[in-house]
């Protein structure tokens, strides 16, 4: 009996169990071993001892730039985007006629493939001919470069990341409109003003979703590839079919971030195990932040 | 004295008009906002539209609004070489992607959520840590593994072969909904003789309709918006790529004609908003269950 029961557990995990080992943790393995070998892929691999890890610190160009742009969008990108979600939450709840109309049109930007709305964001940001300066400089505001500016790639970067904010906005939507209703009246009689409904009724009720919001959005920076990719490749006109030969994080390194750096070592130098190495940055980043979503309680594992 | 404005008519009256006003003012602020916001999340795609329709010169221009439209615009890039094979190869992927996915983690998603087991909540622990993993940490091995010893470099299947072995972000999803169904319900089957498997085909399936359609639909949409995985495989191989691949190189070719690049970004927009349409409800479902319920 015991032995059908484990036999019947193994079969229904075997796909899984199979998946995570040949894509999980064989790779990872590996991944360690190649951060302290020579190996360009062609002649075989020779033992550097911590070389790799020492040039990806030290004399690798791209790598603190890369930390520093991800630090930057954790901070400014991540907090707006909250923000934003949850400013668009609140409204979508008290708007009263359309309310599906303005859903959909606050949602659908989300869907839009990230090549795509990267592409089209290049397109209205463009310093020349773009309708976004048009339209500021037909009211007499400054136009920035946009893509082209180191210091306003990664607000133009922003601006692309709360255009699509409709994922923020459902999981707020949803969990304002748990919160009870009776506590928002026990305020009201006790004299509480809407700012205060908010901080004291709202906020709390909601936390645990904040929380959940920041951390997933803190992981998702640590991915951030796509878009900064294709709008530093479009903005700097470089770009070939197979674009091996582009010069990452155009203008001046601004839009460079820890996934691409990888591509850059292992797929453009050939460099397999300086690859690894800030593969396995990454790796250690990803997992703290993991670690802090499942240890809160926000609801991440209901059991 | 108060008590006497409280009960006059008229004071009653003026105290509604008050209510009235102020809930009028609120309906007008809430509602200017509301379309202040909606601007901002639309323009971007009517801007797109116009600029896609313009002619070649009128595109190099300042202006918003097309002189003349140009709908043969979206023919020319549907019928740019290449473009239909990276539709097909986008929707092979895509399918094929989803229909692995849904067979393959089904099962584990109803073990991990119901059997009792050594080693589960670690087997938990590894779901999740495996979905928030860039795919950029595993990369570098995972290329040689397919380009140097199984030779699919220049195709699409290293990225739809890895998906018959299960989807952690799928897993875990279809596991925190498959909580939600009483246990009673495979009881009663299995009393009538099912077996597990045939209980969780028979009665837990149909009950979990809506996580499987929001899982189906985050992975299309996963496959369709895919821009690494295709930048790594298929890169070398233009008949292998996908639209979102193709989609900047069609810039590279096209650098100086903004009307053709928006018509081909329109064209790989759409069909992720006509599928959103059909399926709104499932997916705004979906999205509530990945993030936590309080």
């Amino acid at each position: 009996m015991h032995r059908r029961e484990a036999l019947r557990n193994v079969a229904f995990l075997s796909p899984w169990l199979i998946g995570v080992s040949v894509f999980f943790l064989y790779p990872l393995i590996s991944t360690v071993y190649f951060s302290f070998m020579k190996y360009d892929g062609f002649t075989a691999p020779t033992w550097t001892g911590l070389k790799n890890w020492s040039y990806v610190f030290t004399d690798y160009p791209f790598f603190w730039p890369a930390l520093r742009n991800t630090l930057w969008l954790v901070i400014v990108m991540v907090s707006l985007r909250v923000l934003f979600g949850l400013g668009i939450g609140m409204l979508i709840t008290k708007v009263k006629t359309g309310a599906g109309f303005f859903r959909t049109a606050f949602y659908l930007p989300y869907l839009a493939p990230p090549v795509a709305a990267t592409m089209a964001f290049a397109f209205l940001l463009n310093p020349g001919t773009g309708p976004v300066n048009n339209i500021l400089g037909a009211i007499g505001l400054p136009q920035p470069g946009w893509f082209n500016d180191p210091t306003w790639s990664k607000p133009a970067l922003t601006l692309l990341a709360l255009w699509g904010i409709g994922d923020l906005m459902v999981i707020f939507m949803a969990s304002l409109l748990d919160v009870p209703q009776e506590q928002y009246e026990a305020a009201s009689l006790d004299g509480a003003g809407a700012w205060q409904r908010f901080w004291f009724v709202t906020l709390p009720n909601i936390s645990p979703i904040v929380l959940f919001a920041v951390v997933t959005g803190v992981i998702q920076t640590m991915q951030y590839y796509t878009q900064p990719l294709v709008a530093g490749k479009v903005a700097s006109g470089v770009i070939g079919g197979s674009g091996q030969q582009f010069e990452p994080g155009y203008p001046e390194k601004s839009t460079l971030t820890l996934p691409q750096l990888v591509y850059n070592l292992g797929f453009q130098r050939f460099d397999t195990g300086g690859a690894s190495v800030v593969a396995l940055v990454l790796f250690a980043l990803a997992m703290v932040f993991t670690a802090i979503l499942m240890r809160r309680r926000s609801g991440f594992l209901s059991d | 004295m108060t008590s006497t404005t409280l009960t006059s008519p008229v004071a009653i009256s003026a105290a509604n008009r008050e209510a009235r006003r102020t809930r009028f003012l609120h309906w007008v602020a809430v509602h200017s906002l509301a379309i202040a916001a909606a601007l901002f999340f639309v323009l971007p795609f009517v801007f797109v539209a116009l600029t896609a329709l313009m002619s070649d010169q009128q595109a190099l221009t300042r202006d918003l609004w097309p002189d003349s439209w140009h709908w043969e615009n979206l023919k020319t890039v549907w019928n740019t070489p290449g473009f239909l094979t990276w539709w097909k190869n986008t929707l092979l992927y895509a399918v094929l992607g989803t229909t692995l996915t849904l067979v393959s983690s089904i099962p584990v998603a109803y073990a991990l959520a119901r059997f009792k087991f050594r080693g589960r909540n670690f087997a938990l622990m590894l779901v999740i840590a495996t979905m928030m993993l860039p795919p950029q940490v595993v990369i570098v091995p995972m290329y040689l593994f397919w380009a140097k010893e199984l030779h699919l470099s220049g195709t699409l299947w290293p990225l739809i072969i890895p998906m018959a072995f299960t989807d952690a972000f799928s897993i875990f999803l279809l596991r925190q909904f498959l909580l939600t169904i009483p246990k009673d319900y495979v009881d009663a089957a299995k009393v009538d003789g099912c077996g597990e498997f045939k209980a969780l085909i028979r009665i837990v399936l149909p009950m979990a309709r809506p996580a499987i359609a929001a899982v189906a639909l985050f992975q299309f949409f996963y496959c369709w918006n895919d821009y690494f995985g295709p930048q790594i495989y298929a890169s070398e191989n233009p008949a292998a790529w996908t639209l979102s691949y193709g989609l900047e190189s069609f810039k590279g070719a096209h650098h100086t004609n903004w009307n053709l690049t928006m018509a081909a970004t329109l064209l790989v927009m759409a069909p992720v908003i006509i599928l959103f349409f059909f399926a709104q409800k499932a997916f705004i479902e979906g999205v509530t269950l990945t993030g936590v319920k309080g």
